[in-house]
């Protein structure tokens, strides 16, 4: 239960193997009282440094098995974790890949793939979650986006026309829940380094996970459905929405 | 039976923390049954006006039930003083019935807006506390709605003589041991309805003490105002007002042929659109700065009005607004005498910190009752306001909580939004008797608040 200060108890990260997810996981933990963390990912096992992390934050933490594009196993999800540990203050919906755009240019079985974790099955279990919180009364869901959702480039549309849909969604989402307790936040980074974007150039104003982290846990004291988790790059997504065609097609990555 | 429950956010008094909740609304005492007994996922919570501070009236995703519908006077009679009413009854509406026949509640908090269940569950206490005790102490009877094991709702009326247990853990018991439906009052006489006011100046908060505790005891009601952004020599500076009821001899020509007269309608109400900085340590300490040199060094004899006395806030609607969006937190704690260095330490931090509060009010309280969660004890209990957005308020408010639990005296369950659960048995050292009552009376745990999921009062965990 969330007091007035915005202290939370328990956080739910979904993609329990993301740099961004385990950063605001912690950051809940340093910042806001949080002592209980979950981590839902397909492969648990490989989680140990991630609970290692966070244990030593102070915080119990559980791993949960759970492949996001099993779509009958969502709801069974929210109902699992509501009756082994009780409520969630917040959920984390960081699962996401960033795929290879070449690929999926030639690869239909690859596009699929991207489109389908980054929207389809993300939408899936962001519905699930939703549906779970409003039940709740309570709680925030945080979905991850990015500022490439504001753009489609020609270096990475694949990932970012996912993630428009998914950031369309999410933003619905916190239209559906309006008036029930429940509360959805869709939170845009620029580039991030984490193990997801490594060995790529990195573009201006990026930031790391724990920076992301900060600003998507400030932005949870404030009562805006979409944040950006800079001044620059809240800058950045609008000069790229204002661009013309001609111009965003020229730009590098 | 059909509810119709519709899903309404709620908060409380402070505006912190909005959660959503499916709010029925009663018609009669049947209905009342029949929500405490088809038992939803959340459980069932009753709801007054709203009026505690915190998250103590929420039942996040949970069904609340708002007991305002029900507020008939049931019975009264004008010679003992004895009333019997539902407890969605209004203390206003109580007062203005009540009044102009000689007769008044026996404890009236800062506000006129709160129901007679609401201040039972949170045995709420007044001015005269020092005297006449809180709540519970006027409490003769109630009716209890509790949801037993088969889903199936018990009814009992429970008195002091023949069931203590359940009268001791329901006062005070921020409604999670049944819901109230009635209950039957003992008023105390008045001999008008204006009160002898005597306003003094303390220069500091050693010499506030010293007259608190040198005279309190030759007035029914006293209360002191504290400017907590006063500091050096000045610290804890203070207006301290007492007084008693007037008698009808006191009360000036205009008002001898009406010495029972009741009329307090809110002046104002507050703009919905006060932003959020509006109260600063600029604005408050100039407030505060005014408000004490309008004060009288000392006057004595003064004639006042209920409204004026006791409610003056009441005066303007909705008064809550003006911390903005952001909202406020109400502290309130209490130490027991002995422990005046902490009441001094946690006035010098506040009014280090400047973190901007209006007046905060100083109480000394007499004896405390035997109702096993009351917050009441002898000692000081100081109430002060603090618009929620400063980072500094959690380290500090931690703080005291650990001074206020060290010194042996705990935070007021009606006002808190942020203790933590560790400290609550250390505050309420009969919390462990009052579980065992609460099982018994609602062995499912059907009945659950946001504050009890906040700080596990029921002792059963995450459930619901």
């Amino acid at each position: 239960m969330r007091d007035a200060l915005g202290n939370m108890r328990r956080v739910l990260v979904l993609g329990g193997d993301s740099d961004i997810g385990n950063a605001i996981a912690a950051e809940a933990v340093r910042q806001r009282g949080v002592d209980h963390v979950i981590l839902a990912a397909r492969d648990p096992e490989r989680l140990t440094d991630r609970v290692d992390q966070l244990t030593s934050l102070g915080a119990q933490v559980d791993t949960v098995a759970f492949d996001l594009t099993d779509y009958d196993a969502h709801g069974l999800l929210f109902e699992r974790l509501a009756s082994q540990y009780g409520d969630l203050d917040l959920v984390v919906l960081a699962a996401a890949i960033l795929g290879d755009q070449h690929r999926a240019e030639h690869d239909p079985a690859h596009l699929r793939e991207m489109l389908e974790v980054d929207f389809v099955a993300a939408a899936g279990v962001g519905m699930a979650a939703a549906r779970a919180l409003e039940a709740q009364g309570t709680g925030t869901l945080l979905v991850l986006s990015t500022i490439a959702a504001l753009q489609a480039r020609r270096t990475n549309f694949v990932y970012g026309a996912a993630k428009a849909g998914l950031d369309a969604f999410a933003q619905g989402l916190s239209d559906m829940v309006d008036g029930s307790g429940a509360r959805v936040l869709v939170v845009r980074p620029g580039f991030v380094h984490s193990k997801m974007t490594t060995g790529l150039d990195e573009a201006p104003f990026a930031q790391t996970p724990n920076e992301v982290a900060a600003a998507a846990i400030a932005a949870l004291g404030r009562s805006r459905t979409v944040v950006h988790t800079s001044g620059p790059v809240a800058a950045v997504g609008k000069v790229l929405q204002a661009l013309p065609r001609p111009a965003v097609r020229k730009l590098p990555r | 039976m059909r509810l119709g429950a519709q899903r309404r956010l709620l908060t409380g008094w402070g505006r912190g923390t909005a959660t959503g909740a499916d709010v029925v609304i009663p018609v009669d005492r049947a209905m009342v049954e029949a929500a405490a007994s088809e038992v939803p996922a959340r459980g069932v919570l009753a709801r007054g006006l709203g009026r505690s501070y915190g998250d103590a009236a929420q039942n996040a995703g949970g069904r609340v039930l708002d007991m305002t519908s029900l507020q008939g006077v049931h019975e009264f009679s004008p010679d003992s003083g004895l009333l019997t009413a539902s407890s969605g009854l209004v203390l206003h509406d109580l007062m203005q019935r009540v009044v102009p026949l000689g007769w008044f509640p026996h404890v009236t908090p800062g506000t006129r807006q709160v129901t007679l269940g609401g201040a039972l569950a949170a045995d709420i206490h007044g001015k005269n506390h020092h005297r006449d005790g809180s709540w519970a102490n006027g409490v003769r009877s109630f009716e209890l709605v509790t949801p037993d094991g088969d889903g199936q709702p018990v009814t009992q009326q429970v008195t002091r003589e023949d069931s203590p247990e359940v009268f001791r853990a329901t006062l005070g018991g921020m409604g999670l041991t049944g819901i109230v439906t009635q209950q039957t009052l003992q008023l105390q006489q008045i001999p008008s309805s204006r009160l002898v006011v005597d306003t003094e100046r303390a220069r500091d908060l050693d010499d506030l003490l010293a007259r608190m505790t040198d005279h309190d005891d030759d007035y029914r009601f006293s209360v002191a105002w504290i400017d907590c952004l006063a500091r050096g020599a000045q610290l804890g500076r203070s207006v301290l007002t007492r007084g008693d009821w007037a008698q009808p001899d006191d009360l000036p020509v205009d008002q001898i042929n009406s010495p029972h007269g009741f009329n307090s309608a809110p002046l104002l109400t507050a703009p919905p659109w006060a932003p959020s900085g509006l109260l600063n340590p600029l604005t408050v300490s100039a407030f505060n700065e005014l408000w004490f040199r309008l004060a009288p060094t000392h006057r004595t004899g003064e004639i006042q009005s209920i409204g004026a006395f006791f409610h003056p806030l009441d005066s303007i609607r909705d008064w809550n607004r003006i911390y903005g969006r952001a909202g406020f937190l109400q502290y309130q704690f209490v130490v027991p005498f002995g422990a005046e260095d902490v009441l001094r330490t946690i006035v010098e931090i506040l009014a280090g910190l400047r973190i901007a509060s209006f007046l905060a009010v100083l109480k000394r309280f007499g004896p405390g009752n035997d109702a096993l969660l009351s917050f009441p004890m002898p000692g000081w209990t100081l109430a002060l306001d603090i618009p929620l957005g400063d980072d500094r308020l959690e380290a500090t408010l931690r703080h005291f909580d650990h001074l206020v639990a060290e010194a042996g005296g705990r935070i007021y369950l009606a006002k808190d939004s942020c203790l933590t659960p560790g400290l609550l048995p250390v505050m309420y050292p009969k919390l462990d008797r009052w579980r065992s009552i609460q099982t018994d009376l609602d062995p499912h745990g059907v009945l659950t608040s946001d504050l009890n999921r906040r700080l596990d009062l029921t002792g059963r965990g995450a459930a619901r």
